[in-house]
């Protein structure tokens, strides 16, 4: 044993690490080449089908949007060591709610959102507690809720107007101050200065003659950002995002060390349906209607983002960052197959083999940081 | 002697028909390595839980600094200044060092109207504690996964020592480890006993025992044999406490002496 005052000394059994070593171990590195890859990929292939004029641009990344907003969610919770497999029926639900509340009850646009997230958010607390409470997978918890949830949507939307798309909405948003916080676009007017500069197309014909192809930005792209700064913040700088690691890293040490396991966990389920909710709004914003079969499949596609991103399915691993490049691969593949005219049948094909390839290279890079043959 | 830190008195703690400690009385010191030796089932866990704050005890009396106590989870105990470091629950492999170290009890720095993990200040106290326990470590990013098992023991009771335990409980920690790593553990034990600290070494080993001890006491089907100090006792009297004497002497018949 070394006495303690001795500058450092270096072990000669450790083995220095060489900077490229340590760049892999990093929960980011797949999203990161694979955003390149599929950029070059789509550059080569697509580039004169209009995929990276201003409107293909905005095109996917809205879809790209969409996908982040929910991988964060899920993101978070994944880390902590949970799955929620309701966020797809959540989806479904927080629309309907929206539609049933403001264009079938006739209460306030404002009143009917912010209902619809007080509601949803205590249905994730809910799944959360049944998770705790049972001490069941939250697999099980959570998939008995994908059908409760969806089952529930249909049937409210089919008792109350006797269809399962509920239309109208953008009629009883009109003039409510809280809607445009999902529905609007922003940086109009700068688009307009670059349509008149002539740096983006402009329509030709019709009512429209003269405005920019792409109006503005939409608000679920500004949501989704705000969303993936908050989370990276979150989970990296502050002493909550220590607890979700550690929660999801190995319950009963934390507990032993006084991290409350159980309030973050439920708090991240929570955080989860907020999400799902934020998506929700926006979109029956943006379509004016909400459909009680919205949301399908979106959890697996959440999931599907962040283990792409890096994070490991059994928790205490990942990062928001990756999380969002995996959300971009998913949307720039999916609207790129279509601009390169490739059968939109062939986008599962590629999803799974990328999601394979990232589940491969996770799993490898785990064992380099923890050191596991 | 001074008062004791800690004194357990005539504890007893059934689960259901079972009793797990029958009248157990133990006192620790500060700056004292008391061991306490078992076989296994003779109610060494249950022993430390119940120091520990994780179950109650179903009759007798705890004195923590001379007044009787009650915890009702493992939290007062961690406040109280009792802290435990499990043998294979101390650390999250996957987490870094310094997140580790500080696991529960993060340093904040204020950033505006936020209150941001300082991992500055972290990172630099993660090294120091570490160097004063005589680990180097590699950085403090380092993840908690790539240390030894004697290593990943040293930065939990450094852990606990930092913030401020005044009484150390050890769950085997030498029971896993190599002859080099538990050299390094019974070193760093040792220095922690010099700090003052009382160090309550759990163990089923002898020699590990003997090698830091200053006080044995040995349970035995949820009973004690009495606590015997340093010099009084030969590690073969030891063993035969442990294991009940009779059936153990007929194994070493049988060995030739060599358990």
């Amino acid at each position: 044993m070394t006495e303690a005052t001795q500058p450092a000394v270096i072990d000669e059994r450790v083995k220095e690490i060489s900077s490229f070593r340590k760049a892999l171990i990093r929960p980011e590195l797949g999203g990161i080449c694979g955003t390149i890859l599929v950029f070059i990929f789509f550059f080569l292939t697509a580039a004169d089908s209009g995929m990276f004029s201003a409107k293909g641009v905005m095109n996917w990344s809205v879809v790209s949007a969409q996908f982040a907003i929910i991988a964060v969610g899920a993101c978070l919770l994944m880390i902590a060591g949970e799955f929620d497999l309701s966020v797809g029926s959540m989806i479904g639900f927080a629309g309907i709610s929206i539609a049933i509340l403001s264009v079938q009850l006739g209460l306030p646009m404002w009143f009917a959102i912010i209902a619809t997230f007080v509601l949803c958010i205590a249905l994730g607390g809910l799944n959360g507690w049944l998770v705790i409470k049972t001490g069941l997978p939250s697999f099980i918890v959570t998939l008995a809720f994908l059908y409760i949830l969806r089952g529930l949507t249909i049937f409210a939307a089919i008792s109350t107007t006797r269809k399962t798309i509920i239309g109208g909405v953008k009629d009883a948003a009109e003039g409510d101050w809280l809607a445009p916080l999902f529905g609007a676009k922003v940086f109009t007017g700068f688009f307009q200065w670059l349509a008149d500069m002539g740096l983006i197309d402009t329509f030709t014909r019709g009512v429209k003659k003269g405005m920019p192809v792409v109006e503005g930005v939409p608000m679920l792209i500004i949501w989704a950002i705000g969303l993936i700064v908050f989370g990276h913040i979150l989970l990296t700088r502050t002493r909550f995002g220590n607890w979700i690691f550690a929660s999801g890293g190995d319950a009963r040490a934390a507990t032993y060390v006084g991290v409350p396991v159980n309030r973050v966990k439920i708090v991240m389920f929570m955080f989860t349906a907020f999400c799902a909710t934020i998506f929700a709004t926006c979109q029956v914003m943006e379509f004016g209607s909400a459909g009680a079969d919205r949301g399908l499949l979106k959890e697996f596609e959440a999931i599907i983002s962040v283990v792409i991103g890096g994070a490991l399915l059994t928790g205490g691993y990942g990062s928001v960052i990756g999380a969002a490049l995996g959300a971009l691969i998913f949307g720039v593949v999916q609207q790129g197959l279509f601009f390169a005219g490739v059968e939109s049948s062939l986008f599962r094909v590629f999803l799974g083999v990328i999601l394979l390839m990232a589940v491969i290279l996770n799993t490898y890079i785990r064992r380099m940081i923890t050191g596991e043959k | 002697m001074s008062q004791p830190i800690i004194q357990m008195k005539n504890i007893e703690k059934h689960f259901g028909s079972v009793i797990a400690l029958n009248g157990v009385s133990v006192d620790i010191h500060a700056g004292e390595c008391h061991c306490l030796l078992g076989d296994n089932g003779a109610g060494k866990s249950t022993f430390i839980k119940t120091m520990s704050g994780v179950h109650k005890p179903t009759r007798g009396e705890i004195l923590f600094e001379g007044k009787p106590l009650n915890f009702s989870r493992p939290r007062d105990a961690i406040e109280a200044g009792i802290a435990t470091v499990y043998q294979d629950l101390a650390m999250i492999p996957l987490m870094s060092v310094s997140r580790n170290f500080f696991m529960g009890n993060e340093p904040i720095k204020k950033f505006g109207p936020f209150k941001l993990f300082d991992h500055h200040h972290a990172n630099e106290v993660t090294m120091e504690e570490m160097e004063r326990m005589g680990i180097h470590l590699r950085g403090p990013d380092q993840a908690v996964g790539t240390l030894s098992g004697g290593e990943r023991q040293t930065v939990a009771i450094a852990r606990a020592v930092h913030f401020g335990a005044k009484v150390l409980i050890l769950d085997e920690p030498t029971s896993a480890l190599g002859v080099r790593q538990t050299a390094n553990v019974l070193a760093t034990i040792d220095k922690v006993r010099k700090m003052g600290i009382a160090v309550v070494f759990i163990t089923h080993n002898v020699r590990h025992a003997l090698a830091v001890g200053d006080r044995f006491t040995v349970l035995n089907r949820g009973k004690t044999f009495g606590t015997a100090t340093r010099g009084e006792v030969t590690p073969e009297e030891l063993q035969d406490m442990m294991a009940g004497g009779k059936e153990l002497a007929t194994l070493e018949g049988i060995l030739h002496g060599t358990v």
